[in-house]
């Protein structure tokens, strides 16, 4: 009986020994050699893995932060981790912190059920891109929202939620980490990162309809119908096939309540996180 | 007659409802406008080459082909340019229309308006590319990639049969089927013209069982014509498709990514051959294709020759209109033609059908849970699993889908048509094939 | 209001429901054939096992997964019957219906409803039923045509158990005596699972399956011809009756296995390449498991082994696809 625990005891621990000596000469011979900065880079990146900086991962972004110099560095930019992260890299690489202002996804459609209503049905599958190759959508606006959510599956942060009343996405612009996820699905378009102001203010024209005027209000009640009133504001603001385009370089602090209350169909969306309204 | 052909792998056998067989083909008369657009081909979109106020004819150039994947366009009818403007189009977005006011129905001069035939091909292979390059044709089956390019052939592939296509295997069409009935021999002559073109002896014209009419008159015509054949093909879907009728007929396979001169075979559809035959014999520039108008809501199903530009709608209006059980206006065949929103949308070189359809035959029922029958791996012809590529593109597992090879899929259809649990399995596809493209 | 939908505008009418029925309608004479010779309580035993498949999946769906109710497609059916068929007839009521409950519950719903289960549902209640009650489950009673009030305490050996147990040089005369003949196997007319006996019946049944296009021929005539191959080898070369592959191939499970339950869809691979991997697998293990083991019957061990590599068989075999060559 006492042989039998003692063999047990033995075999079992020789066969530790030898594993431990086997994964302690595999890990030496095979280790890989990185840049510590990387690892260290790495740690602080929030890890997400989105794609957002335009690198493949999180990683390749640690990477290229670790290579980069001073002038290179300016341009690189993790959009999940903001300001804060950036700046503890900044600190790692010791370079100067570079200051970017906070950005963030805004829908650039309001064909909401009540705005434009359905025409056709769709009968197919819950596919934005799918529906698009099939036709200009259940509203008949060929460029506006398809309300499938296709944006709401792609966004890792939960930042897209479908509006049951309204049938459109909305985007939380405090969640929105602009990683662009978004942009890149919609295959209409409607997506586009702007700067936020101080307040969180950003104003744009939530449509994109390329119709005459016309023939645009016949599908939406809100479509920009190229009156050229936001025009006579601001110079910066071009209108071009039937529609209005608001650079981002418009200060939306400035220009945003004005803009929107001259618009005459309410395409021009202003929104300010102190007022917590989508005027 | 010799043995029946079709191809090996996968396939279905879809309702046939082809109602129209022995409706002949009547003139649909004339709109009061109509609208073409500049793009009915694949390729880039013509140069428009008249300005609103010209006059026009049945058959005047009115937009140049623009670059070389592009094809010519022509009036269909004589009257005067009102429009120059992008308008709506079949499935709603906007497309550059020229619309035109009919005002009598006067032709060019050149067009030779008798109904003889001429056997006599007076040209060489460069005059007739030349020629159909000016008829503007393009593939009438259904993809539009315009003809003169497809038949000429690089310099280092070699083409050695003509096959033309009279397999019509979508249901409810008969456009390709009345064709071959009616101008029989025209075809014949048009298989000789292309095979003057390509520089070779051999066309086949292949036709499915289920048109046994079509057979018997382009059999006793190909007789008294030296190099030209028929073919009968087992009636299955989708025996019409480029790749599946040259392995019918050939035994050969179009190498994955290639296209059929690499395997040494040109296909032109009958409805194509046609248009061929009418521009290099008559002149006639393509403005006018067949068109069915069918379906089971549809209340006089009938084969028109209807003006290109001419509005579904007037089309519909004259087979007795949307009745209240329309829930479906189809553009093309049920497997793979586009539901349409608009119906004042034109018919283009492409239309080959208009379909009304209830929901007793076009229904979707809902969707249910996969049982892994395996009938879609059976029924597609490619000899993809489509269940595999649904799975993966819906778990957005897409570095797996490259060993799918989901970008040769030809999008018939089948898979989705034989899945017992009604999984669309060929949107999933159409997403795959898009991730992918957006990935590489 | 105009519908736009994708292409394809047609749909196929046979759905998982009429694939389902025409399963259903398939088990039919092997059901009749069971009644006729076990009387009424092979009866009882197919509606207990099937009305119990349903009721479970209707309570463990609506309380336990809380999903969406699936009895509609009828597969719960399909199951029920194929567990009833797998049943001695002497068996009592609550053990089917434990029976009932690992098959719905542990071996389909656990993994996530029809089509997602890796191992066919029946055999798993009948292997967990064979396992945990090995006496009722080897109790034969012995068939007794038409006489269907006749419950007979009198039981018998099944053609498998009886070979199994001879010993070839020393008693081989003695036991053959008792061996039905092969039209009585044929026919059905020996002890067994009341759904196992009549090899015409099951034949009837894949010959429906045939037409209707519902399973196609590969797995069963390879299942079968696999084993019949290898038994007949091992006849040739040791005369023992034992091998004997005409016995072998009308007694026991392999014709109900290879016809109504090795072509379960979920649980078989979908290419044509992969069924016929899988059929040789399962004619294989049966071969082995019936000859070499002290179970005189193999077939649901081979098609629960076969099932569990049924993903692996799917990664690895794929379909060669059009212009694949050059």
């Amino acid at each position: 009986m006492d042989d039998t625990v003692l063999f047990s005891v033995m075999i079992l621990g020789g066969i530790a020994i030898v594993s431990a000596i086997i994964l302690y000469w595999v890990s030496r011979k095979f280790a890989v050699d990185e840049d510590i900065k990387v690892t260290e880079i790495e740690s602080v990146l929030p890890q997400a893995n989105c794609g957002g900086c335009s690198y493949a991962g999180c990683h390749d972004f640690a990477t290229a932060c670790a290579n980069a110099d001073e002038s290179k560095f300016s341009t690189l930019f993790c959009p999940v981790g903001g300001q804060t992260v950036m700046d503890q890299v900044a600190s790692i690489k010791g370079f100067a912190k570079v200051e970017k202002q906070p950005t963030s996804a805004v829908l650039r459609c309001n064909g909401t059920c009540q705005n434009a209503p359905q025409k056709v049905l769709y009968d197919g599958i819950c596919s934005c891109r799918i529906a698009a190759r099939i036709s200009s959508g259940q509203t008949g606006c060929p460029n506006g929202c398809l309300r499938l959510g296709d944006c709401i599956k792609v966004c890792k942060f939960g930042a897209l939620s479908l509006d049951n009343q309204t049938g459109m996405p909305v985007v939380d612009h405090e969640k929105c980490t602009s990683c662009g996820a978004c942009v890149k699905m919609c295959p209409r378009g409607l997506f586009e990162i702007r700067t936020k102001g101080n307040n969180g203010e950003m104003v744009y024209v939530a449509c994109r309809n390329t119709q005459k005027g016309a023939q645009a209000r016949k599908n939406c009640k809100v479509a920009c119908i190229a009156c050229q009133k936001c025009a006579k504001i601001n110079s910066e603001i071009t209108i071009q096939n039937n529609l209005s385009y608001i650079p981002d370089s418009v200060s939306a602090e400035q220009f945003g309540k004005e803009l929107s209350q001259a618009c005459p169909t309410g395409a021009i969306n202003y929104y300010c996180k102190k007022e917590e309204t989508n005027v | 007659m010799c043995k029946i052909k079709t191809f090996s792998k996968g396939g279905i056998h879809p309702d046939k409802y082809k109602i129209t067989t022995d409706s002949p083909i009547i003139s649909a008369g004339l709109p009061e406008f109509v609208t073409i657009p500049v793009k009915q081909h694949i390729g880039s979109p013509a140069k428009i080459l008249v300005s609103v106020g010209d006059k026009v004819k049945v058959g005047t150039h009115i937009a140049d082909a623009d670059g070389i994947v592009s094809a010519d366009v022509h009036s269909s009818v004589s009257g005067e340019v009102v429009k120059i403007e992008a308008v709506e189009g079949g499935i709603g977005y906007l497309e550059d229309m020229i619309t035109i006011k009919v005002e009598g129905d006067e032709f060019e001069e050149t067009i030779n308006l008798s109904n003889d035939v001429n056997r006599e091909i007076p040209y060489t292979a460069e005059e007739i590319i030349n020629k159909i390059r000016e008829a503007g044709i393009v593939g009438m089956g259904g993809a539009g990639y315009p003809t003169p390019i497809k038949t000429s052939i690089p310099e280092d592939k070699k083409v050695d049969t003509l096959i033309v296509n009279g397999i019509e295997c979508e249901p409810f069409l008969t456009a390709d089927d009345r064709l071959m009935v009616e101008k029989a021999e025209q075809i014949v002559i048009g298989a000789k013209i292309i095979n003057k073109a390509l520089g070779i002896q051999n066309a086949i014209i292949a036709i499915d069982e289920n048109k046994p009419k079509a057979i018997e008159i382009i059999s006793k015509i190909t007789k008294t014509y030296v190099g030209v054949n028929v073919q009968v093909c087992a009636t299955k879907y989708p025996q019409g498709g480029e790749k599946q009728l040259i392995t019918a007929i050939t035994g050969r396979e179009v190498p994955s990514g290639k296209l059929p001169y690499d395997a040494g075979c040109l296909v032109q559809n009958v409805g194509t051959v046609f248009a061929v035959y009418e521009a290099i014999m008559k002149n006639k520039p393509l403005y006018e294709r067949v068109v069915t108008i069918s379906g089971d809501t549809c209340l006089h199903p009938a084969n028109y020759m209807v003006r290109i530009g001419t509005p579904a709608s007037f089309l519909i209006e004259q087979a007795g209109g949307l009745t209240p059980e329309t829930t479906q206006v189809i553009f093309g065949g049920p497997m793979m033609g586009i539901s349409a929103l608009n119906l004042n949308a034109p018919i283009t070189k492409t239309t080959s059908g208009i379909l009304l359809l209830s929901d007793a035959v076009a229904g979707k029922s809902p969707e249910t849970d996969c049982i892994r029958c395996g009938k879609c791996v059976d029924a597609c012809p490619i000899g993809l699993q489509p269940y595999l590529i649904s799975n993966l593109v819906q778990n957005n597992q897409i570095d797996e889908l490259k060993n799918c090879h989901v970008l040769d899929c030809i999008e018939c259809g089948c898979c989705a048509y034989i899945c017992p649990a009604h999984i669309p399995l060929l949107d999933y596809c159409k997403l795959a094939k898009m991730e992918l493209r957006k990935k590489n | 209001m105009l519908k736009i939908s994708t292409a394809p505008h047609f749909q196929t009418n046979k759905d998982t429901k009429g694939i389902m029925l025409d399963v259903v309608i398939a088990m039919l004479p092997a059901a009749l054939v069971a009644v006729l010779f076990f009387g009424f309580p092979a009866l009882v035993i197919i509606l207990t096992s099937t009305i119990g498949c349903v009721l479970i999946e209707y309570m463990a769906n609506r309380y336990l997964f809380k999903r969406e109710n699936s009895i509609k497609d009828l597969s719960a059916i399909v199951t029920g019957m194929l567990l009833a068929f797998n049943l001695p007839s002497s068996m009592p009521v609550w053990m089917i219906l434990i029976g009932a409950f690992m098959a719905i519950v542990v071996a389909k719903l656990c993994y996530g409803g029809l089509g997602k289960n890796i191992f066919n549902p029946a055999l798993v209640g009948r292997v967990f039923l064979f396992i945990s009650f090995p006496v009722q489950m080897t109790n034969w009673p012995k068939p007794n045509f038409m006489h269907f009030w006749n419950i007979d305490a009198q039981t018998s050996a099944t053609t498998l158990g009886i070979i199994k147990h001879i010993d070839a040089q020393t008693s081989a005369t003695k036991h053959v005596v008792e061996l039905p003949d092969y039209t009585q196997m044929f026919l059905g007319n020996v002890g067994g699972c009341i759904g196992e006996v009549s090899v015409l019946a099951l034949l009837l049944g894949l010959a429906y399956l045939l037409y209707r296009k519902i399973i196609s021929w590969h797995i069963p005539v390879i299942y079968i011809g696999t084993f019949f191959i290898i038994s007949f080898i091992l006849w040739i070369t040791t005369h023992s009756i034992q091998y004997d592959p005409l016995t072998n191939l009308l007694s026991g499970g392999l014709m109900l296995g290879a016809i109504f339950m090795a072509t379960d869809y979920a649980t078989s691979p979908m290419t044509i390449k992969g069924k016929v991997i899988f059929a040789i697998g399962c004619g294989l293990l049966t071969a082995i498991i019936r000859f070499y083991s002290a179970y005189p019957e193999g077939v649901s061990f081979a098609i629960l082994i076969m099932n569990a590599l049924v993903p692996l068989i799917d990664k690895y075999v794929q379909t060669k696809f059009y212009g694949q060559r050059r």
